[in-house]
């Protein structure tokens, strides 16, 4: 029991929040959780509350599944973290529709569909499954935020080329669009936000090279 | 890894899932009435868009009562019904009901010294549910505005019916013709509607689903409260 006497900060326990925004990042390095990044981020409002969300759903089913990790049997665990999520996810969408009614409207279906986001299944399997709450609270943390940024930087540019506004404000002076300047409708549509975040998992890989499979 | 028995597994799942049916529970019961209390601002929200007045969740309360001054029910044979609420009524259960038992609401606003009269439309769209609020002029056939709404329609094709361009078209529109017959307002295939017809409007392309949705609820709805506008014109 040697981890007792470990400082909350522990330089391993910082790595728990570093490495899912960089070099591990759930999105752009393991893939996970595509489809709602690519249903929520035509405006970064709503991104914004959806990764809020993930993030709160994220850290507290990892603490809770990582409190009780030793009293789960294994035969139904998987179960047993889905009723976790489930619960708080359904927990989440309540308080939203309770609290900031428009932006639910806008994240509709997608708020109930964290339940499918892989992040969350692998963090609690991969994870929680083994360790202490508290780091398991710091890896629920890191990785939503890993999510969470991938999610602003490709809203980040969805809106401003689709709407031309960001977090709604208008940021492109009306004098542009009386030179023909346009708002790209495409971009608004899923697919670009797809090769938007091919563009980052690129520009990422360019990067560091580490990330680059070998064959 | 330790091995647990069946009747711990039993057990163990059966405590877990009470648990949670029980915090769910109460989470549901104490955050209702903010979410009622949001569903009315969101419906007050739209009854305005449709008479043509912006409004934010802040600002519907109170503008809601400064224009909308009247609200009712009537039968389809153009009766006033009293003791129902025209504004806890579900369009969709309305509908669900054989014609002669429907309650239909309206609300009336008044305006510039001009009296709307704001009728609720409810329908089909191509994934889900669409409504939303049409008003008159007091000559109950000139459109002042409308509001669309959808549950789940294809972004930017079928979602469009809640952007402005696409209600804008309404306005000025007729819901009778010359000689008094009603006809509602067709949503045609996008871009062939006459631009000089009162009867018409452009439907979305790529939406075509969803327009027809809209046509057929304008149709639907409308056309049940032909009675009760007889009334009120003469």
């Amino acid at each position: 029991m040697n981890s007792e006497k470990e400082p909350l900060f522990s330089s391993k326990n910082i790595k728990l929040i570093t490495e899912p925004l960089g070099s591990s990042n759930p999105i752009t390095v393991q893939v996970l959780g595509i489809c709602s990044a690519l249903a929520v981020t035509v405006k970064m409002k709503p991104a914004f509350v959806m990764a809020i969300s993930v993030m709160a759903v994220l850290a507290v089913s990892n603490v809770v599944i990582s409190l009780i990790r030793n009293s789960i049997p294994p035969r139904i665990r998987i179960i047993v973290q889905l009723v976790v999520i489930a619960a708080m996810v359904i927990l989440v969408d309540q308080i939203l529709k309770a609290f900031v009614y428009d932006i639910s409207k806008q994240l509709s279906v997608f708020v109930g569909l964290i339940i499918t986001n892989c992040i969350l299944m692998g963090r609690l399997e991969a994870f929680a499954m083994g360790n202490k709450p508290w780091p398991s609270f710091l890896d629920g943390l890191g990785n939503a935020a890993g999510y969470s940024i991938i999610l602003l930087i490709v809203s980040f540019f969805r809106e401003l080329l689709g709407s031309g506004t960001i977090w709604g404000y208008k940021v492109i002076p009306e004098s542009f669009y009386s030179f023909g300047y346009q708002n790209n409708g495409l971009m608004i549509l899923p697919p670009m936000a797809l090769i938007v975040l091919g563009i980052i998992i690129w520009v990422q890989r360019a990067r560091n090279k580490k990330l680059i499979e070998t064959k | 890894m330790k091995s647990f028995s069946n009747t711990y597994i039993f057990l163990f799942s059966s405590g877990l899932v009470i648990l949670v049916a029980a915090l769910l529970s109460i989470a549901a019961i104490v955050l209702q009435p903010f979410q009622k209390k949001n569903v009315e601002i969101n419906n007050k929200q739209n009854i305005l868009t449709s008479v043509n007045i912006e409004t934010t969740a802040k600002t519907a309360e109170e503008l809601f009562s400064k224009y909308i001054i009247e609200s009712y029910v009537i039968s389809p044979s153009g009766l006033k019904k009293e003791g129902i609420d025209a504004f806890t009524i579900d369009m969709k259960k309305e509908l669900a009901k054989p014609v002669e038992e429907r309650n239909l609401p309206i609300f009336v606003s008044s305006i510039d010294n001009e009296t709307q009269y704001i009728i609720p439309v409810y329908g089909k769209g191509l994934w889900g549910p669409i409504w939303g609020y049409v008003s008159l002029n007091s000559d109950l056939s000139t459109i002042y505005g409308a509001n669309f709404a959808h549950k789940g329609e294809t972004p930017g094709l079928g979602a469009e019916i809640d952007k402005k361009e696409f209600q804008a078209q309404f306005i000025g529109k007729q819901i009778f013709n010359e000689s008094g017959l009603f006809v509602s307002v067709s949503v045609l295939k996008g871009g062939t509607a006459d631009p000089y017809s009162k009867y018409e409007v452009d439907g979305i392309s790529g939406g075509t689903i969803t327009s027809k949705g809209v046509d057929a609820m304008l149709k639907d709805c409308l056309s049940s409260y032909e009675s009760y506008f007889k009334i009120l014109k003469k």
